[in-house]
């Protein structure tokens, strides 16, 4: 009788889950957002655009532009069933200041953010720390990396990130499941030290 | 498959999507959030002579609940245009809708509780 559920192959959400929750995995480009999204969704991670409006001045001139350019912008999440009850969307955004629109629309009802960092390339995170404050998210800083955890690594980064004592750092391979799970409990735990 | 270039800037033709809106402002993100799980009212009726997005929409959403996100990105739309379809079902009465999440300011310490048994229970 009721086909649509039950199945594994099934793309649609379980019919008793009421609620959705989501939380955002940011970097910068190339960072290994959707690598960690993949890794950890339950479904084939999806693609989507955003289009936006935004004033010409903030955009790199091509060609002497109208007052406001359109813009579109890939999305891509995943998804985790958490619960009978419960799913997790997990959406990749991009890092760039000129998409503020683009961040009031993903911040509005995340949990917070997982900051995906490249310890070769932390000057370009800096912007996407800035967006992170900017919107009220609390996060937590995942560094992709395939060199193992050292404490020095860790000292030079929190001092170059200027991270807050509290906020967690942990090192993982975006393509391990175990490692990018680990990541997103770690975030999960921090949001709840801060949660009323 | 997915390039490392995820935040490539796609076009998907503007005009197509002025198209299918039928020249309509897009709406903004207050009454679909990406996240909000919807789904067709059991034994609704489509539209006499529904355009193929129309069509494409009314089957995706028969079978069962997605997100407004899964919506437009199994029908390769634009958020904003998959928004804007489901509005029309909505307003036409086709369209349930599970509670929209609270926005940030009142995440409440019970929705990360679970999401944290859940993450445990599925990655432990």
């Amino acid at each position: 009788m009721d086909s649509k559920s039950g199945s594994a192959e099934s793309i649609y959400v379980p019919d008793a889950v009421q609620r959705a929750a989501k939380i955002l995995v940011v970097g910068h480009f190339a960072v290994g957002k959707t690598t960690l999204i993949g890794t950890l969704s339950e479904i084939t991670p999806l693609r989507t655009e955003e289009r936006m409006t935004q004033a010409a001045a903030q955009v790199d001139d091509l060609r002497g532009a109208p007052d406001k350019t359109t813009t579109t912008v890939a999305l891509d999440f995943g998804r985790l069933t958490l619960s009978d009850e419960l799913v997790l969307y997990l959406f990749g955004t991009p890092g760039q200041q000129r998409f503020v629109e683009l961040w009031e629309d993903m911040a509005r009802g995340s949990l917070g953010a997982l900051l995906l960092v490249d310890p070769a390339r932390l000057a370009d995170t800096f912007p996407v720390i800035d967006l992170v404050e900017t919107y009220g998210l609390e996060y937590a800083v995942a560094v992709n990396s395939f060199d193992p955890y050292s404490q020095h690594a860790e000292n030079e980064l929190r001092e170059a990130l200027d991270l807050l004592p509290d906020t967690p750092v942990v090192f993982c391979d975006a393509r391990d499941q175990k490692s990018s799970a680990h990541a997103l409990i770690t975030l999960v735990r921090h949001l709840l030290t801060h949660a009323t | 498959m997915t390039a490392p270039g995820e935040e490539q800037q796609v076009s998907s033709g503007f005009v197509r999507s002025y198209v299918i809106t039928g020249g309509r402002g897009l709406p903004d993100a207050e009454d679909l959030s990406l996240v909000t799980l919807v789904t067709l009212a059991p034994e609704s009726q489509p539209p006499p002579n529904p355009g193929p997005e129309v069509r494409a929409i009314w089957e995706l959403c028969s079978g069962g609940y997605l997100s407004v996100a899964e919506v437009a990105g199994h029908l390769g739309l634009p958020v904003g245009v998959a928004r804007l379809l489901l509005q029309d079902l909505h307003q036409q009465g086709h369209l349930l809708r599970r509670k929209a999440p609270p926005p940030a300011q009142l995440v409440d310490r019970k929705i990360l509780e679970e999401v944290l048994h859940g993450l445990q229970v599925r990655f432990g």
